[in-house]
């Protein structure tokens, strides 16, 4: 498949969520938010933002297990589409869940750990969002690759706020982690892989 | 409507007041059928019911599976109602799986009938009663009642049920009856959910005997003057309305009446986020968000969060009963 229809393929793919978000919100084809709307935005768009965000950590195992190159091509467009759904998610929060309502907000931010540990995802993601463009890595170099290594820390942080959101039943947070494990785990095999080759070839 | 607040009246004498004006009632609308069928379900009781004869009957589903002459109630509130789809699929009932939408889609071929509750413990009456034992002597009341979770949200529920005072006084406590610990179906066939250990099955929960006792304490039989469906906790279950929605325990099989106090589900499950008291306190957060505020099911996408009220506005009722606890300790 060419990059091109690989990056259209993603995009498709990446939107069926949303557009099922939209439509349910607008009650349009049957659908609807159910009986408590606000939760179900929030924990949908979060949902899809972490789905996202795994899937773009297993780009680079996916493309050293199949010789694919061009998968890399949709890195950036799965990134930022991440990036859209947890700005979904943040934007329900303030918005709809708190009203915009700064005390309770604040609060939030600095009495419930799994907030804070959210909040320090998503203002981590942000840079990444801002620099998701050829003009940001022509200018940032090398430092550009160092800072996108922030995803991984992001993606822990993801993971953990997941975890301590639920009430009881940790079953999905529990199979996000293994997958972020892997994921995780595939990478510093590699690194490690690396610095035993260039040791040996001395 | 008139809306009474009894505070000098016992709650013996309220509960009697009720009972005896659906008896009358029955006398003049339903006669011989419901009086036989009375009759027929107290003759398999193993005791005599302590409050009215077995010939004043109880007024079970009509033909069309609506509950007839419903005594309406002084503690109803006149807010409105949640709808009954919003009641009826959005529930916690982790029997039947831990979403939302779980108990109505995983419950829908539950058979609540025939049923039985097994009672034992410090009372003079143990036994093991069917649904219709557990109700024939009892006016079924409509209860208009705020349900509030402890995850911040609320309904207005119409319960249809009998009063709980009445009903564990046919079992005779004795002095020693501190406590009234109820238990859940426990049926991994019947309720998928309890095939995975989220919670220590069966499910438990209980009152203080004066919680218990309390007029404003309900055994639920019904929805908007319906039976139970299964994802509401068919065929019985519990409400107290002033207490966080995981005191109301489902499906009840079991009460035993205790000395000591139970450990109850969500208590053993996370000690320092569930207590055995529950009280709806705005007060006293969750340690993982506030209680201040909730959200109320039904208002919409873009309304705010309301105040919580203290008992979830049943202090009236039940503010007495606390009077020298200290609620933040005893959460």
């Amino acid at each position: 498949m060419t990059p091109r229809a690989l990056k259209a393929l993603a995009f498709a793919l990446a939107s069926l969520p949303l557009i099922k978000l939209v439509f349910d919100t607008l009650g349009v084809a049957g659908g609807s938010l159910g009986a408590n709307p606000v939760e179900s935005l929030l924990h949908r768009a979060g949902w899809w933002g972490l789905v996202l965000l795994l899937v773009t950590l297993a780009v680079t195992p996916a493309r050293d297990l199949t010789g694919q190159t061009a998968l890399v091509r949709t890195r950036r467009l799965l990134g930022l589409y991440a990036f859209t759904y947890v700005l979904m998610h943040v934007l329900v929060y303030t918005v709809l869940d708190q009203r915009l309502a700064l005390g309770p907000i604040v609060e939030d931010i600095l009495r419930r750990p799994y907030i804070t540990v959210g909040l320090g995802a998503f203002l981590l993601l942000i840079p990444l969002a801002l620099t998701s463009n050829d003009a940001s890595r022509r200018r940032l170099k090398a430092r550009w690759t160092k800072l996108h290594r922030l995803v991984y820390p992001i993606a822990i942080l993801g993971v953990w706020h997941y975890w301590w959101q639920v009430k009881q039943d940790v079953a999905q947070p529990l199979i996000f982690a293994a997958v972020l494990a892997v994921l995780l785990g595939y990478r510093l095999l590699k690194r490690h892989r690396r610095t035993k080759r260039q040791s040996h070839a001395r | 409507m008139l809306i009474k607040r009894p505070d000098d009246i016992r709650p013996s004498d309220i509960t009697s007041e009720s009972v005896y004006l659906n008896r009358r009632a029955l006398l003049r609308a339903a006669g011989l059928s419901v009086g036989g069928l009375a009759a027929a379900a107290c003759g398999a009781a193993d005791s005599a019911p302590a409050t009215t004869p077995a010939s004043d009957g109880p007024a079970p589903p009509r033909g069309d599976g609506k509950f007839a002459d419903l005594v309406k109630s002084p503690f109803s509130t006149d807010e409105p109602l949640n709808s009954y789809d919003d009641i009826t699929t959005y529930n916690n009932y982790y029997e039947f799986g831990t979403g939302k939408a779980d108990p109505a889609r995983n419950a829908r071929n539950f058979e609540p009938l025939p049923w039985s509750v097994r009672v034992s413990g410090e009372c003079e009456k143990p036994g093991t009663y069917s649904y219709e034992d557990i109700v024939a002597p009892h006016a079924f009341e409509e209860r208009i009642y705020r349900l509030r979770c402890v995850e911040a949200w609320s309904m207005v529920v119409p319960w249809v049920g009998i009063s709980m005072a009445d009903l564990l006084k046919r079992f005779a406590p004795t002095s020693r009856a501190r406590y009234v610990v109820f238990q859940t179906l426990q049926d991994s066939d019947r309720m998928p959910g309890q095939r995975r250990p989220v919670l220590n099955w069966p499910y438990t929960e209980g009152l203080t005997i004066a919680e218990a006792m309390n007029p404003l304490t309900l055994m639920a039989t019904g929805i908007y003057g319906k039976p139970l469906l299964p994802q509401n906790g068919a065929p019985l279950r519990l409400v107290v309305p002033w207490k966080y929605g995981f005191k109301s325990i489902k499906g009840i099989v079991d009460i035993t009446f205790s000395e000591n106090r139970p450990v109850t589900s969500w208590e053993e499950a996370a000690p320092s986020e569930y207590g055995f008291y529950a009280n709806v306190n705005p007060r006293v957060d969750h340690p993982r968000w506030s209680q201040a505020r909730h959200r109320e099911i039904g208002a919409g996408l873009f309304a705010d969060k309301v105040p919580t009220l203290m008992f979830n506005g049943y202090g009236e009722q039940v503010a007495d009963l606390y009077k020298d606890l200290d609620l933040r300790r005893n959460f």
